[in-house]
């Protein structure tokens, strides 16, 4: 995969990410949410919100987040990762 | 007719206080509306009707404290009800029983002409000269339709409802703004009438009054509608009340961790069940076996509870605490309990928690898992007797079999009331608790 087309992938994965977020936890902190800000410290999520961010994402994606992978998902910068990956 | 009445809204609950009624007389209700806002004390509630009907009368004036039990609303089965139909058992419309009352004839098309003033009528029912009393009716001005001139309470309801303006409750008036609104609006130095009204017909409510007022009295006392004070009321109370005593343990839940990611790796990513409801769960299992500590100390003596109606503690997003009910938790394997959660969750976040949520928690379970901290001591919710407290999951050095290894670990403590049991009771349940969580597959 080269530059070019790897950078949307990233901005939309970015972008769907926020998006599930602000249904979950909407508010300034979100809006200022820096790439690797904690997640769960930055927003206040718990283990149920986390565990609602992924079953959106992978509603979205089509894509099965396993629990072994949760641990790279602290920050947005991981959830980038994650899903601009190869599955 | 059916009687609104004053629901238990938490197995604590003696009385509450109409704050606001969102109906009027004439309105027309369908069971599951919030029709009253309630302040139990412990918290602001919307209070749902059970059944459908028409809006008679109401006949208590917002702010006034009363009793569970006592009558709010006549609610008829449909418009003019209150004049046209006779009593009956299913006009009942409040999940609270209540005393079956002898069944009074419907009143004729033409009413007996009343009996003659200075004479007291014939009054058999004591519900009747209990309602009289507080609708402030002059009963020798109510002609009895019943045997031998008797007034029925379909008399009484009848002269209410036909008695000149002056004498009924202002209703056009405070349709305008509640009289608990007023009250507030004074406390505070508000003119109601600058106020937009968020109520029905833009009745000014007390919220809208708290609305306004709050940027411009941030010294004020907090208002009870507010969940800190409430939770700090009701906590004062159990620490004044309640002779605490606390016992913690370490769980090691590394066969309970292992056990929940193969399932969750069996499932759909959207039924995954987090270990919140497995402790849950654990907790309410142990109970079955530790049941003299699922109950209420109530009138100086414990009343076990013959089901687990776990309260959940909920953090609220900007502060405060919720504790929604699993009703009958014992009944709900593993997945639905973690629906349950999902669900009292979301909704005690949303703020659409419903009257039948907030009453009869037989024991309360606090996690604070999420917090990051280890140990939880908490304070019973009185007239409970037990809180189980989950601190967080963290991999620990542990010993097994003479071997220091690295395991998930939870500190789980009890908070139980010394009237109601000892130590030994309240160990025996932290026991239970390892060794259920040492078992994991026969939690589902």
């Amino acid at each position: 995969m080269t530059g070019p087309t790897a950078l949307p992938a990233a901005d939309n994965a970015r972008v769907l990410v926020l998006d599930v977020l602000r249904g979950i936890a909407p508010g300034p902190a979100l809006d200022a949410l820096g790439p690797h800000d904690d997640l769960r410290d930055t927003l206040g999520l718990d283990s149920l919100d986390f565990q609602a961010l992924v079953v959106r994402v992978c509603e979205r994606t089509g894509r099965r987040i396993e629990e072994d992978d949760y641990d790279r998902l602290a920050d947005l910068q991981g959830w980038v990762e994650l899903l601009t990956a190869p599955a | 007719m059916g009687e609104f009445r004053m629901p238990a809204l938490g197995a604590d609950m003696e009385e509450g206080t109409v704050l606001e009624w969102l109906v009027a007389p004439g309105d027309t209700v369908r069971r599951g509306d919030v029709i009253a806002v309630v302040d139990t004390d412990k918290a602001v509630i919307d209070v749902e009707c059970f059944e459908s009907g028409v809006v008679d009368r109401l006949l208590v004036e917002p702010g006034t404290r009363v009793p569970v039990g006592a009558a709010l609303a006549v609610i008829g089965r449909r418009a003019g009800s209150g004049v046209s139909g006779g009593p009956s058992p299913d006009d009942l419309v409040t999940g609270t029983p209540r005393a079956t009352t002898a069944p009074e004839p419907p009143p004729g098309p033409v009413p007996r002409p009343p009996t003659p003033r200075g004479t007291p009528p014939p009054v058999r029912s004591p519900i009747v000269r209990h309602r009289a009393a507080e609708l402030g009716v002059d009963l020798t001005t109510v002609p009895g339709t019943g045997p031998e001139g008797m007034i029925t309470r379909t008399d009484l309801d009848r002269t209410v409802l036909h008695a000149p303006e002056t004498r009924r409750p202002r209703l056009a008036d405070r349709a305008r703004v509640s009289p608990y609104a007023r009250k507030l609006a004074a406390l505070r130095g508000v003119d109601p009438s600058t106020l937009t009204g968020s109520g029905p017909g833009g009745l000014v409510r007390a919220r809208d009054v708290l609305d306004s007022a709050a940027p411009r009295a941030p010294q004020e006392p907090r208002r009870s509608a507010d969940p800190r004070a409430v939770t700090a009321a009701l906590m004062a109370r159990s620490n004044r009340e309640i002779p605490h005593y606390y016992l913690s343990t370490q769980i090691e839940l590394g066969p309970a961790a292992d056990w929940l990611r193969a399932h969750n790796r069996e499932v759909p990513v959207a039924e995954r069940v987090l270990p919140a409801a497995l402790l849950l769960r654990a907790v309410v299992l142990a109970l079955g076996k530790v049941p003299e500590l699922n109950g209420h100390w109530l009138d100086g003596g414990f009343r076990p509870a013959e089901a687990v109606h776990l309260g959940v503690a909920v953090s609220l997003r900007g502060g405060g605490l919720a504790a929604p009910v699993v009703r009958d938790a014992g009944t709900l394997g593993l997945d639905a309990l973690m629906a349950r959660l999902w669900d009292l969750t979301a909704r005690a976040r949303g703020g659409h928690l419903r009257s039948s949520e907030m009453s009869g928690a037989t024991v309360t379970v606090t996690n604070l898992g999420d917090l990051g901290v280890d140990v939880v001591t908490g304070v019973i919710h009185p007239p409970q007797i037990a809180l189980v407290g989950f601190g967080t999951t963290r991999p620990r050095p542990w010993a097994i079999e003479g071997q220091v290894t690295v395991r998930p670990v939870v500190d789980a403590s009890l908070a139980a009331d010394h009237r109601a049991s000892d130590g030994t009771t309240g160990a025996r349940l932290l026991r239970e608790l390892d060794h259920l969580l040492h078992k994991p597959e026969e939690l589902r």
